[in-house]
């Protein structure tokens, strides 16, 4: 898993640059992808998490820093034959299932839509085998092509979408948060498909959530951010045992778990950016505590994470 | 403890075009005086509905309550007039729905919005209630109420608004509050907030809450009893404690093994196969049936009656029928039931 697929290097994406309302909705993060991985976000709302994803799929440009997807700048100048390349090596799974699909159009227009795009079949009935195939790897049946997304369920227009992402049979899928508008037992259909995918073709996930269990389970290294900056990124297990950054530990305490006995104890912890007491022009920014665990501390902070982090150990 | 709520054999449908959805199918169920019970289940299986129809707002036109009675105060709302109802609902009975966005009024000041019921249902002078106003600002956490009274929702944040919409559900310090996923659109930690608000609330003011979600954490942090609903029915109630480690319905039992627990990795998740009854034709049986793995023949034919457990708990599945033979649960449920009869040991 050692070999990067992408490589996202001081991005910064800000709003209403110069204006009073201006915000920096990301702020200078920098980490990799690798590939065959699940890579997880999470963070509170409004940090930052949909603004990442959009950012490196290019539907915005970058205010500053670079993406580089197998070593190639995703936001340089392209030809359009580059372009289009692109866009077809990677996709986004968006957060609402009931907008995100064209009311008006047939689900196997839906799906089939970057087929059409990139060319991917020849003929017609190529084109509708296709389709149908797609239906069938989420978990849906052919009858389902020629109706409207109205008449599915929010589990079913997840899937939906997920075949449109798979259509133009990508390397690399963003999912913005796929499950969150779904009930307890959906929310499981759609994560096996996603982790079945991910098994049979090799697929590379950005997955941004803000279930944490959800996200545990589903991620090999996990990413958390605060108010547009990447605060710790480690493997998910070492990050649920071992967290470091206050804010993380914070967000970790108020995780509601399914065991009675256990919320009846439960504390959850307050996290107060005051904590840090940084002086100006302090260094704050990503250190690694051990291997392949990051936070964003200053020195001084640094020494003391390390030797508690390796205390508790 | 005392009765405040009952809920008797209600039946509810809509009348569409393809026909009539019987979306509620004899929902029972009481309500303690300052007990928090949560209501679980599929998506469509009935909980706004049911919790609607308490407060009478199911949309006009096409809904019909077809039979049941809901007992408020020796009252039964089912069929209480609109005018007792204007006089209940924000006063003795309030409501909070799913999205803060669209419960607050954009076009008013949240001052205005917390004022008004105070000012219809406690006659309170307007300098009396915003005086009150600025208390449960306080009360919800929300620092310079004066300032704030003056302001309206676009400029609070999403977990503020949520607060807001408490502080509006409480003013007139209800008997009971039903809450519809107050939390869902929320983050963990502004999650946690609130629901330690409302239980902050609930003791100072002993309001009864009726608490919706399908978050299983959520409902394991707030709730005393649960209610479990599959397709316009309660399936199981029970203790919070009851349900979590000695659940007896198989669809509870789906519930909870479709869950990740934190020290899972590697193996599927559970998943309940199928899809929800078609509510234009209800099925026969007992309507998990073509969904449960340990359906037996019965299931198809007859509808299962509720199932004593224990005084508090009660479970509509066959299998609790004494010639019912014995089945095992999901692994996930086995070790949540172990964990249940060691700590019943322990206690005697
Ligand atoms: N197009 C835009 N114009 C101006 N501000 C924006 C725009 N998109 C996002 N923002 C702001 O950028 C910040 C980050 O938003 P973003 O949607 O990335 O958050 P998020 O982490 O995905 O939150 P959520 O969990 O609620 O989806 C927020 O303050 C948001 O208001
Ligand atoms: N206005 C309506 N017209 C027709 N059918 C309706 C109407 N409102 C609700 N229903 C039906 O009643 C049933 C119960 O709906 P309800 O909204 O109570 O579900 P719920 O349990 O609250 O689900 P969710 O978790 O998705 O909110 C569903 O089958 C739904 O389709
Ligand atoms: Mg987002
Ligand atoms: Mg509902």
């Amino acid at each position: 898993m050692a070999e990067k697929l992408l490589e996202v290097k001081n991005l910064k994406q800000y709003f209403n640059i110069g204006k009073p309302k201006e915000v920096r909705a990301v702020d200078d993060i920098s980490f990799d992808i690798y590939k065959g991985e699940t890579l997880g976000l999470v963070g509170e709302s409004g940090c930052g998490k949909s603004t990442t994803g959009r950012t490196l799929i290019r539907l915005y440009n970058a205010t500053g820093g670079e993406v580089l997807y197998n070593g190639v700048n995703v936001h340089g100048k392209k030809s359009g034959k580059e372009l289009k390349e692109f866009n077809q090596k990677m996709q986004m799974i968006f957060q609402d299932p009931y907008a995100s699909l064209n009311p008006r159009m047939k689900i196997s227009d839906i799906i089939a839509e970057g087929i059409d795009i990139h060319g991917l079949a020849k003929s017609p009935k190529e084109r509708l085998e296709k389709v149908h195939k797609l239906l069938e790897t989420v978990g849906l049946n052919k009858e389902h092509a020629n109706r409207y997304p109205h008449e599915f369920s929010g589990g079913q227009r997840q899937r939906i979408g997920i075949a449109r992402a798979l259509a133009v049979e990508p390397e690399f899928i963003i999912a913005d948060e796929p499950i969150s508008a779904l009930d307890v037992s959906i929310q499981a259909q759609v994560v096996n498909l996603l982790k079945k995918l991910q098994k049979e073709r090799g697929l590379t996930y950005l997955f941004i959530a803000h279930d944490l269990s959800m996200v545990k389970y589903i991620s090999d290294r996990i990413g958390v951010m605060y108010f547009g900056k990447l605060v710790e990124l480690a493997s998910a297990d070492d990050l649920y045992r071992n967290p470091v950054h206050p804010y993380t530990q914070s967000l970790l305490s108020a995780i509601p778990l399914p065991d009675p006995e256990y919320e009846r104890t439960r504390k959850r912890q307050a996290y107060h950016p005051d904590v840090h007491q940084y002086e100006d022009g302090e260094d704050v920014r990503m250190r690694e505590i051990s291997p392949g665990h990051f936070v964003n501390c200053s020195e001084k902070e640094f020494e003391q994470y390390k030797a508690n982090y390796n205390h508790n150990k | 403890m005392k009765k405040l709520l009952e809920v008797k054999d209600l039946h509810i449908s809509f009348h569409t075009f393809a026909g009539e959805v019987q979306a509620i199918r004899g929902v029972d169920f009481d309500l303690y005086e300052g007990e928090t019970l949560a209501i679980v289940g599929e998506s469509g299986s009935g909980k706004s509905v049911t919790t609607k129809s308490i407060m009478r707002l199911l949309p006009q036109g096409n809904s019909e309550i077809k039979s049941g009675e809901i007992l408020f105060n020796g009252e039964n709302l089912a069929t209480a007039s609109e005018k007792k109802m204007q006089k209940i609902r924000g006063k003795d009975i309030s409501m909070i729905f799913q999205d803060p966005m669209t419960s607050l009024n954009p076009t008013m000041t949240i001052g205005k919005q917390i004022m008004e019921p105070l000012i219809k249902h406690r006659d309170l002078s307007k300098s009396e209630a915003s005086k009150r106003a600025v208390k449960l600002l306080d009360l919800v956490g929300i620092s310079k109420p004066e300032t704030r009274l003056k302001q309206y929702p676009h400029q609070f944040s999403g977990g503020m608004r949520q607060r807001v919409v408490i502080a509006i559900a409480l003013a007139c310090a209800p008997k009971v509050l039903i809450a519809d996923e107050p939390t869902t659109a929320l983050d963990v930690t502004i999650q946690g907030q609130i629901l330690d608000l409302m239980k902050d609330l609930q003791k100072k003011i002993e309001t009864s809450i009726i608490f919706i979600t399908h978050d299983l954490g959520v409902v394991a942090n707030v709730a005393d009893r649960v209610a479990v609903m599959y397709g316009g029915k309660i399936v199981e109630v029970g203790t919070v404690d009851e349900i979590f480690y000695n659940p007896q319905h198989p669809y509870t039992w789906g519930l909870i093994s479709s869950m990740p627990s934190l020290d899972s990795q590697d193996e599927e998740l559970f998943v309940i196969p199928g899809t929800p009854p078609d509510l234009l034709h209800p099925p026969k049986g007992d309507a998990f049936a073509p969904r449960n793995p340990y359906a037996m023949k019965i299931d198809k034919e007859e509808e299962p009656p509720m199932f004593k457990v224990s005084d508090t708990h009660y479970a509509a599945t066959w299998l609790l029928h004494p010639d019912a033979p014995k089945v095992e649960p999901p692994l996930a449920v086995q070790e949540r039931q172990a964990k249940f009869r060691a700590s019943i040991k322990g206690d005697k």
